[in-house]
């Protein structure tokens, strides 16, 4: 042991023994002796580049143990642990921003001291180490589409304008390809009808004339 | 031309019915929602301010966040909410560059990076050690690594260990076995080596926690809280004196506390509201050295220079606060004395924390947190508010809603929009936007000018009723209304009768009630809030009411009741003046009935026979059905009634425990009975308010996940009639266990639980039809008036009912799950499921529909039925915190808007979250980025074609003519 004077930090806990005194006197004391340990590694893919790096915001990944009961932060290099773990099998869920975790069934076995055996909930494969990558990333935003042609075409309005000018310049040239005779019975039909009113361009009025 | 005309008409109907965005776009984020961050009641609090830079004040709090906060404005730089069990204990800061909490009862030391608040490993040049005393266990961590050095366990001598004292070499552990046996052991401080240990029995046993004076004295209570005990440790031995407090103070009336503030050599003894300040001196024996009258909150000692020591104290004087800061060695001078005015909704002052800075003049100055009784926390410095936070509002009790008052006439509305010149460009500025060929600094402009947008923040009820008030009821027991249009606090009150008094020794608030809902007769009146609390934890403590103006905040009306509270029942009863009528459940098996008026007793009287009410002993596994019965026999109150039971199910105690129960909302409205099915057939859906969901697990499968076996894990659903005690139905999940999170609507309920074979989660849906009305199908029935569909749905018939249900696969872990509602419950529904990732999810209840089938019908989809999957869909966009989140996520609530399409959401934990859903679009009203401009430009084009082609039609009738 190399320390010799220097400072000492101390933090001390009086909560716990005020509220407890005697109940943890039987049971066998904090140590390992209780349950197992499962260490494991969270690694976000950075955009674009196909190596592991993890991005800044890495420190609002939250590693949950058994929905809630245990939660947990990563360490820089995207490690973690949980402590004092019985043996059996656990759920492990991972909750960062962006991105889609599948939740992790941990097997803790007890005749081969703290063995853990990982398998992925979602797809049921199973892990050979335990490393959490996420699924896919996520999208909360709808991406709005660059600006074109086609999509102002596409628009209601865009829709309207055209039809208007299919009307404007397909229809004369249809009007020329009819019959004389026929047309000149349509307009005179036309005439008989009057000037279009508004009531009459709701199709019940129509029938009724 | 009519051709134009009738196009455009049609066109126009159907650019309504699509122009509509079904998820969020980023720039449409904090248009409709708004997100608040807060961190709770602070525990401990820890200045940063050495270095030059940025200035910062560390805090860990009751809701379990530890937190970096600017000490210029309150801002967070970086915040983290452990776990519900990880109760933060401790907090430090090591080497100047990280901080170091301890929590889960002393089991968990971490290390936070200071500036970015990253976990870190600790990692140091010195070799310094750090002490830590967790479940009866002293570990020293080398600050190196984290790596444990030694370890001692006290746990098996039953020693409940107060203090460590410690010199270079040899650390000395002090603390009591029962309450009168003073133990000292005196540690190697290299190996965690057993050196020495003392003991000695005091003479009376004691009282609260022992307090360190300096670091070999301690003072401690006797148990008849009349003596101070002086323990005094010199190399590994004990001496003690005793003194009585009447020999320091004449007036030794009221019950003594020590407070737990740490002063060199002094120790601050309250008694009443005075507090005493009594100096040990080095041979053990006691001086008063100050009395302070109507002192509120004492800090502990902060040292300023070598020797010296300031301390700081708050006094209440009327409306305003006194801050001292006192030398404790020069006991006469004052440091600092300042007044501040401080809102008297805050309360009292709970902690102070005292920080000092140098001023330009090399004096010292100092700044001082303050923690209130409402959990708000403040900062002062210079006699002045600097910032204060509103961090109450991390602990939601309970919330109700309000509607803002009706637009008077006379007041201008019209100022919203400045001229037509400034709104067109805005629509410009909008339709840039939309097209994607906006600038950067348009895009700043567009957001300003919706944010902008004083529409939604304004006092008064709308058309659409997006604006309302959030009614909130915090565990400090202060009441808060939030504003939906912007989240602003529009008015709080601390409820007298939810503070600490002689008789309400620790009231907490339970619930929050809608009392006067003032439409159509009453409207000139305020709506009115009632709140529900209890004076203690326990059941057997009287309750209390208050009752609250909604509008502005005024407590009209309290009361300390002489009964207690087990159950509020609103009545679907209101009195002339709007007020609704309430019924307390009480312990002893009596209902009082609220408002005390002769009218509601009439009321009351008249619908005597049709009330019915349920409780629920989940600790007994007994649901039992009650009805009134008549006035009490013993109690001489007209106002109280007894009550009989009607039924009860006891369900076995050694195969099921009741985990969850969940009704529905007395609120809720259905708008049609019938579900028409593809084949035309008609199944009526089982609406009655008055049905109860149970979910029970196998005993063994209580705990949590990985506690229990598949074998021994089952989950029974039940389905009760709350009036009758029927069953309408039961079933079975094997090889699956709690928690269990449940919605129930119209006729179905949705849950949530665990699947221990699959190991992952699962969500059921559970349909009720009534299968009695199913035979009104025939035409001719209907013709010869033999249908039975006018007669009333009553709990007095016993429908056949039919159920449906079907179960998937769902990914996450669930904290909450609530449902929209809508006016008139015509819109379809989505669920709002409450992640483990504190995000909101809104899942169509469309993928929760037991018709769902692999391969669906033409019919079958063409009516919408979405084919069958193993697990629900997660997507991404449907996230209603789209890239937020509600940290420590405790519950949704949902509130139908005016508007038919829209619900709004609320969800709360220690943040506050708002926002508008429309499950089925908005179909009933533009979306706010409709392009007026686009439109407006369409029509200009549009009537210009007209001309165009009116000109071109004249001059070709002219050419034929010429012809």
């Amino acid at each position: 042991m190399a320390f010799t004077r220097s400072q000492i930090l101390f933090l001390l806990i009086q909560l716990c023994f005020s509220l407890l005194p005697f109940t943890f006197a039987q049971s066998p004391a904090s140590g390992s002796a209780e349950g197992y340990t499962i260490y494991g590694r969270v690694k976000i893919p950075s955009a674009g580049t196909k190596d592991y790096i993890l991005p800044g915001k890495i420190s609002n990944v939250k590693v949950i143990l058994n929905g809630g009961q245990r939660v947990t932060y990563l360490r820089p290099d995207g490690y973690f642990s949980f402590h004092n773990v019985p043996a059996g099998t656990h759920l492990i869920e991972v909750s960062a921003i962006g991105y889609f975790f599948s939740p992790v069934r941990v097997d803790v076995s007890a005749r081969h001291h703290g063995k853990i055996q990982a398998a992925l909930t979602e797809n049921r494969r199973g892990l050979t180490e335990f490393v959490l990558e996420p699924l896919k990333e996520e999208q909360y935003y709808e991406v709005r589409e660059p600006f074109s042609i086609l999509s102002i075409v596409k628009s209601p309005m865009g829709l309207m304008v055209g039809f208007m000018l299919i009307v404007v310049f397909l229809m004369p040239k249809l009007m020329e390809n009819m019959d004389p005779e026929e047309m000149r019975r349509a307009q005179e039909e036309m005439r008989n009808q009057g000037v279009p009113s508004l009531a009459s361009l709701l199709p019940g009025a129509a029938r009724s004339n | 031309m009519a051709m134009v005309i009738r196009c455009f008409l049609t066109l126009l109907l159907f650019l309504v019915s699509t122009h509509l965005t079904s998820s969020l776009y980023e720039d449409q984020v904090g248009l409709m929602d708004w997100h608040q961050q807060y961190i709770g009641k602070v525990k401990h609090a820890l200045f940063h301010t050495q270095k030059t830079g940025r200035k910062r004040v560390l805090v860990s709090t009751e809701e379990n966040v530890v937190a970096s906060l600017d000490l210029r404005r309150g801002e967070i730089f970086w915040r983290h909410v452990l776990g519900t069990n990880d109760v933060v204990d401790g907090l430090d800061i090591a080497l100047g560059k990280y901080v170091i909490t301890l929590s889960s009862d002393g089991s968990i030391l971490r290390a936070w990076n200071l500036p970015d608040g990253q976990m870190k490993n600790l990692k140091a040049d010195k070799d310094d050690l750090i002490l830590v005393f967790g479940k009866g266990c002293l570990h020293a961590v080398s600050s190196i690594d984290g790596e444990v050095l030694w370890r001692q366990d006290f746990a098996g001598e039953s020693i409940e260990v107060g203090h460590i004292i410690q010199s270079t070499d040899e650390i000395y552990v002090a603390g009591f076995i029962g309450s009168s046996k003073f133990y000292v052991y005196g540690l190697n401080a290299k190996n965690g080596e057993l050196l020495k240990n003392d003991h000695t029995t005091l003479p009376s046993d004691t009282f609260g926690e022992l307090l360190s004076v300096s670091s070999d004295k301690f003072v401690v209570l006797d148990n008849m809280r009349s003596k101070i005990l002086t323990i005094k440790i010199k190399n590994g031995k004990i001496s003690y004196n005793q003194k009585p407090i009447s020999d320091l103070n004449k007036d030794s009336s009221g019950q003594a506390v020590i407070l737990p503030s740490r002063i060199p050599e002094l120790f601050a003894l309250r008694m009443n509201s005075r507090v005493l300040l009594i100096k040990v001196t080095n041979e053990g024996d006691l001086v008063l050295v100050d009395k302070i009258n109507n002192a509120a909150g004492v800090s502990d000692a902060l040292s300023i220079s070598e020797g010296q020591h300031a301390l700081a104290f708050a006094q209440h004087e009327d409306s305003k606060i006194r801050l001292l800061v006192k030398d404790i060695n020069n006991w006469n001078d004052d440091l600092l004395k300042e007044s501040i005015i401080i809102d008297n909704q805050r309360g009292n002052i709970d902690k102070i924390f005292i920080n000092n800075y140098l001023r330009t003049d090399r004096s010292y100055g100092f700044r001082a947190l303050i923690v209130m009784e409402d959990h708000s926390l403040l900062l002062v410095q210079q006699g002045e508010i600097v910032w204060s936070r509103e961090d109450g509002l991390a602990s939601v009790v309970d919330v109700t809603t309000s509607e803002l008052p009706v637009e008077k006439e006379g007041v201008s509305v019209a100022k919203v929009e400045q001229n037509l010149f400034e709104w067109l460009k805005g629509h410009v500025l909008k339709l840039k936007g939309t097209l994607m060929i906006a600038s950067p600094e348009d895009v700043v402009a567009i957001q300003a000018l919706r944010l902008r947008s004083s529409e939604k923040s304004k006092m008064t009820r709308d058309h659409n009723g997006f604006r309302k008030l959030l009614i909130i009821l915090t565990r400090a027991g202060k009441v808060f209304a939030l504003h939906t249009g912007d989240g602003r606090v529009v008015w709080s009150v601390l409820l007298h009768t939810l503070r600490k008094t002689e008789v309400c020794k620790d009231p907490v608030g339970l619930n929050i009630y809608q009392w006067q809902v003032p439409h159509h007769h009453a409207l000139d009146e305020n709506p009115s809030i009632l709140v529900v609390g209890r004076c203690g934890p326990s059941l057997a403590t009287p309750a209390v009411l208050s009752f609250i103006d909604a509008y502005n905040g005024k407590e009209l009306n309290s009361m300390s009741l002489t009964h207690t509270v087990a159950q509020v029942i609103p009545l679907p009863y209101t009195d002339s003046t709007e007020q609704r009528l309430h019924l307390i459940i009480d312990i002893n098996q009596h209902a009082y009935l609220y408002p005390r008026s002769p009218e509601a007793i009439d009321i009351l009287q008249r619908e005597f026979s049709n009330v019915y009410w349920y409780s629920v002993e989940a600790d007994d596994g007994v649901i039992r059905g009650h009805a009134l019965k008549g006035n009490c026999i013993h109690i001489i109150d007209e106002y109280c009634f007894d009550f009989r039971d009607l039924w009860s199910i006891v369900f076995p105690s050694e195969t099921e425990k009741i985990i969850a129960t969940v009704t529905r909302k007395s609120n809720e409205v259905v708008h049609t009975q019938a579900k028409v099915m593809t084949d035309y057939d008609v199944m009526y859906k089982y609406v009655s308010k008055n049905v109860l969901f149970v979910a029970n697990a196998a005993p063994k499968a209580r705990g949590e996940i990985g506690a229990a076996t598949p074998e021994e894990a089952w989950l029974v659903i039940y389905i009760i009639d709350t009036v009758t005690g029927r069953i309408l139905h039961r079933m079975t999940h094997h090889g699956c266990q709690g928690p269990v999170h449940a919605v129930f609507s119209e006729n179905w309920v949705v849950y949530h639980y665990f699947n221990l074979r699959a190991h992952r989660y699962e969500m059921s849906v559970v349909e009720v039809y009534d299968q009695s009305r199913g035979d009104n199908k025939d035409v001719w029935k209907f013709v010869l008036g033999k249908h039975n569909l006018t007669s009333p749905i009553s709990s007095y018939y016993r429908p056949e009912v039919t159920t449906k249900s079907q179960s998937y696969f769902f990914t996450h872990s669930v904290k909450a799950i609530e449902v929209t509602s809508t006016a008139k419950g015509i819109t379809s529904k989505q669920l709002l499921i409450g992640t483990i990732g504190d995000q909101v999810l809104a899942l169509d209840k469309r993928f929760l529909d037991p018709r769902r089938t692999l391969n669906p019908s033409q019919a079958e989809k063409e009516e919408g039925i979405i084919p069958l999957t193993d697990s629900l869909p997660i997507i991404s966009q449907t996230y209603i915190t789209h890239s937020l989140k509600v940290e420590g996520l405790q519950g949704i609530v949902t509130v139908p808007a005016k508007l038919e399409s829209t619900s709004l959401v609320f969800a709360y934990g220690v943040d506050l979250f708002f926002t508008q859903v429309a499950p089925s679009r908005t179909y009933d009203s533009l979306t706010e980025d409709f392009s007026y401009a686009l439109l407006l430009l369409t029509i200009v084009a549009l009537v210009a074609a007209i001309f165009v082609t009116w000109v071109l039609s004249e001059r070709k009738d002219l050419q034929e003519k010429w012809r």
